[in-house]
This record gives C-alpha cells, structure tokens and sequence, in this order.
C-alpha cells in the first residue's frame, strides 16, 4: 500500500531525514518508535507532503507521489493526524468535522463517525478551541476519518492524555481499523499503546529506520535498552 | 420631522460608504491577513471601470456588475503575480503592494489624465418636507445592506464559507484534509477585490473617477477594519455603524470636515481603551 525507498528530506539546508525505507501492507498496522528529536514527524509530515521529499520515492498504491501537493495526497486516500492535532480553533465541532468531508463527494459520514465517537455528540456546537487535550484529539481522529481514508498517518495520539482515554482511544481504534478496513502508520512513544496496536515496530534513530521488531519484543528490557536506552 | 429624517438619511449614507469601502478590505485584510496598500487603487479601478461602461453606453446596474467582474479578474492577475510569493511575509508585501498602488496611481493618470471622470448620478431627488433626498443614495444604503447580508450568509452558511474559514484559521490541516489552499487564497483575495471593485463603480455617481481616488478612501477602510477586531464582518459592521452615526450627525450639525475628524478621534480612543478592537473578546461568529 505504501513503499518508500531512500526517502531524505529536511528543513531549509538542514537535512533530519535519510535514506528511510519501509512499506506497508494493506490493512496492516505499523509502529514507529523513536525519541523525541529523532524525526518521526518529519517522516509523517514528509510523507503527507508538507515538506518536500529531497531523495528518494515514495509509492501509494503503486503511484509515485513524491512531488504531488498535500491536498492530491489527501485527496487519494491518506489521512493525517498531526502531533499538535491541529484542531480549528474557531470552528464548532461539527464545523471541524464537515471540514473532514468537505472535498468528498456523497454522503456524510458525521453521523457514522458519532456513532463510533459518541463524546463528540454534547459537544457539537462548542468552538474547538474550547475542547479539552482528549477531546480534541478523539476530534482530530473523527474529523480525518470524515474523509474515509484508507491510510492513516498518526503521530502521538497518546501525548499529554490521561490513561483511562489512552485506552479508549486504543479500543476505538483497534475497532476502527477493523472496521473501516485502514492501513495505519502509528508514531508513539507509548510502549504499551504500541505494543496492543501494531503488528510490527519500526524503531527510528537520527533521521533513519535502524530496525524493525516485533511488538512482543517491546516487553523485553534487553531489548528496549538497545534501541530506546539513553 | 423631517430633521428626523434629515439625520437618518447622513447617518444611512455615511454608513454605505464605510461598508462599501471597508467591506473587501474585511475579507483581504480582515480574513487574510493580507495588508494590501494597492487596496484604495482597486476602488479607483472599479471608478474608471464603471465611468467606462457607462460611456460605451452600458446601463448603471449592469456596468456595477462587469466593474466588480473586472476588478475581480485584476485581483486573480496579482494574487497569481505578486501576492502569493509573499503569504506571511508582511513588509514584503507591504513593498509590493505600496509600488503596485503607485503604479497603478501613475498609469491611470497617464491614461486617463488626471481630472474627474464623471458618472450622470441617476434617479434625482424624493422630498420629505424641507429637505430633498437623492434617491440614489437610498439606493446605495440598499446595495450596502443587501452585499452585508450576502457577504455574511455565504461566510456562515455555505460550504464554499466554511472552506475559507477553516483554510484561514490553519491553511495547512486544510490541505491535508484535501483543500487546495493555493486555490482558495486565490479566490478569496479575488472576491475582497470584486467587492471594492464594486464599491468604486457604486460610488462612481456621487464623487466620480479619478486617480487618486482610493487615497481619500483607504485609510478610512483601514480605520474601520482594525477598530472592528479580528472577527471581520461583524466588527466591520459594528464599526461602520458606529462611525456613522457620530460622522452622520457630526457633519449635519457642522461640517464633513469635522465629521471626519470626530469619527478619526473616536477610532483612535476606542483602539486605546480596546485594543483588539470592538469583537476583541467575542469568540463566536465572522
Ligand atoms: N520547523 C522546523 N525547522 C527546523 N528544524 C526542525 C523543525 N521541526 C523540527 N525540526 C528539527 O528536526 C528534528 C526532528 O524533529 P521531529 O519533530 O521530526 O522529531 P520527533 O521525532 O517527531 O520528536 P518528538 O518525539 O519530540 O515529537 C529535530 O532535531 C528538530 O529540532
Ligand atoms: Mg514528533
């Protein structure tokens, strides 16, 4: 589903990113590890296209799309929801969601997303920026879902969100990838998180992919220390 | 009783001309965020446009509506030109848009000359007791209504309003929800120009075409804009009405020199004691 080979990129004429290949399979779930600095932004940003790949290639469903802008990525199927959630501030709820949809043709999904999210339901009329850190990000999830991708780009959904909403949203979307039939690429640096959800970790040091582990693995303190040690 | 109405009608006028004026600025600057200096000289163009079409023969009304076409099609050619390198570049953008007003100030002087080109005012006068009312400028409170309404209807509730918003607030998230900003930024800075560029040809009738036309106007534009505060329709609106009625009664009982003076002196006072501007603390709404 998605194939990237060599991929560099960076910001101005300082490069973060190099050499990074991996692909993911359709319908499959796939971690990204790393510390904080390490890139894992600068992957997902490069890969949605907010910054210019410098090398390499990267392939959705077997189209070269390095050099397609950020709304043709959007547009072909790849959702994503960025570290700071990016939430509209002025904007109600359901605002925030119709702008999910809002280059789809055909039928809302505002009310199947309500289903899955039912928090959202009291709070469709609120500004977004009046939304707590969890709510907003249950918001960001639904409002890229609204888009009916079929690949999704996550980066920390976890960040800064007590743990009882940590393991709503990793229910929510262990249903939801089922469900909806998405193929997910999850950065976190929540070990347990990771390890329910993904079928494979990428680990990621200095602008680079230095290994790929299963998530069993991510229980063994030997391990852990090799790769996320300080 | 007809000083009544004597007072309604400045009031009603002055108010038209600061929506007319102020009303593509809301949407360039107040939206954007786009400081367009070249702003008063998209008003003039819409002046000249308007005194054109009427001289080939062109009817009033439809003559408004090519002018804002017109004007709309220039702002595509410099948004696509100029504007769209510099996007939160402010100084930038300042240079540029302060030559292209001086160029644009200078070609038409070069074209046109710089006297007066005039428009025959239509429709004459209605009378209420000792005072004659020009019907036109009835008829410009109307277009200023009817656009305020219009402007505000397609911001709330279409799905092209919601868009720009949205792209406004944070244009990045909207290209990765598929919005191609590029296009919006585009066409929202082409609608604020067709807006002025109407306000021109409407106000061509009462004060005519002329070069420097758009300086008499632009800082007022501006004055309303930054004293309505960062919602921009309805603190453009709430700024306009305000000015108005102290410029409307001002000028009636003195002169319109004085009138202007007051409202200048009110704006600066209300930016002291407000400074974000009348919808400063308002959270709701465009
Ligand atoms: N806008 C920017 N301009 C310049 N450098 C940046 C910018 N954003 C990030 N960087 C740098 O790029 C490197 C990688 O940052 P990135 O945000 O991708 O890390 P990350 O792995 O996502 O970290 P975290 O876990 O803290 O989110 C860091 O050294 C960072 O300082
Ligand atoms: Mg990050």
């Amino acid at each position: 589903m998605l194939e990237v080979e060599g991929l560099g990129a960076g910001y101005g004429r300082i490069p973060i990113l190099n050499g990074i290949d991996f692909s993911i399979a359709r319908g499959e779930i796939v971690g990204v590890l790393g510390h904080n600095g390490m890139g894992k932004t600068t992957l997902l940003r490069t890969l949605m296209g907010e910054i210019r790949a410098t090398g390499g290639v990267i392939r959705f469903e077997d189209e070269d799309i390095t050099r397609l802008a950020m709304h043709r990525r959007a547009r072909l199927g790849i959702g994503y929801v960025p570290q700071g959630r990016d939430i509209y501030p002025q904007l109600s709820v359901m605002d925030n969601l119709r702008m999910g949809e809002i280059v789809r043709r055909g039928q809302s999904a505002v009310p199947e997303l309500l289903e899955y999210f039912p928090v959202l339901e009291a709070l469709m009329e609120r500004p977004g920026r009046a939304l707590s850190g969890g709510e907003q990000q249950i918001l960001a999830l639904a409002r890229c879902l609204a888009g009916r991708p079929r690949l999704l780009l996550l980066d920390e959904p976890t960040e800064g969100i007590q743990p009882s909403i940590v393991d709503q949203i990793q229910a929510k979307l262990a249903e939801l990838t089922r469900a909806l039939d998405l193929t997910v690429l999850l950065v976190e640096q929540n070990l347990r998180f990771i390890a329910a959800l993904a079928e494979r970790v990428l680990i990621m040091q200095k602008g680079t992919i230095v290994a790929s582990i299963a998530p069993e693995q991510l229980s063994d303190q030997a391990i852990v220390d090799e790769y996320l040690g300080i | 009783m007809d000083q009544v109405a004597n007072y309604l009608f400045q009031i009603g006028f002055s108010f038209s001309i600061f929506i007319l004026i102020s009303l593509g600025l809301a949407v360039i600057f107040g939206m954007m965020r786009v400081i367009n200096l070249a702003q008063g000289e998209f008003l003039m163009l819409g002046a000249y446009f308007c005194t054109l079409c009427t001289n080939a023969g062109i009817n009033l009304w439809l003559s408004f509506i090519l002018s804002a076409l017109a004007v709309g099609v220039f702002g595509v050619i410099v948004e696509r030109l100029v504007i769209q390198w510099l996007y939160g570049r402010i100084i930038d953008t300042l240079l540029a848009t302060w030559g292209l007003s001086l160029l644009l100030v200078g070609g038409v002087t070069t074209i046109f000359g710089p006297q007066t080109e005039s428009v025959a005012a239509p429709l004459g006068n209605v009378q209420v007791g000792a005072f004659g009312f020009p019907v036109y400028g009835l008829v410009m409170m109307a277009i200023a209504v009817a656009l305020l309404v219009a402007v505000y209807a397609f911001w709330r509730f279409t799905r092209y309003g919601l868009i720009v918003r949205g792209t406004m607030q944070n244009p990045t998230i909207s290209a990765a929800l598929g919005v191609n900003r590029s296009l919006v930024y585009m066409l929202t800075f082409a609608f604020g120009s067709a807006l002025t560029g109407l306000a021109g040809a409407v106000l061509a009738p009462i004060v005519g075409a002329y070069p420097t036309l758009g300086i008499v106007y632009i800082a007022k534009a501006f004055i309303t804009v930054i004293t309505g505060g960062h919602l921009p329709l309805i603190g453009t609106v709430s700024a306009s009405g305000l000015f108005s009625t102290i410029d409307g009664i001002v000028a009636t009982v003195s002169s319109s020199v004085i009138g202007e003076m007051t409202v200048l002196f009110v704006a600066i006072i209300l930016l002291r004691l407000l400074p974000l501007g009348i919808t400063g603390r308002m959270t709701r709404g465009v």
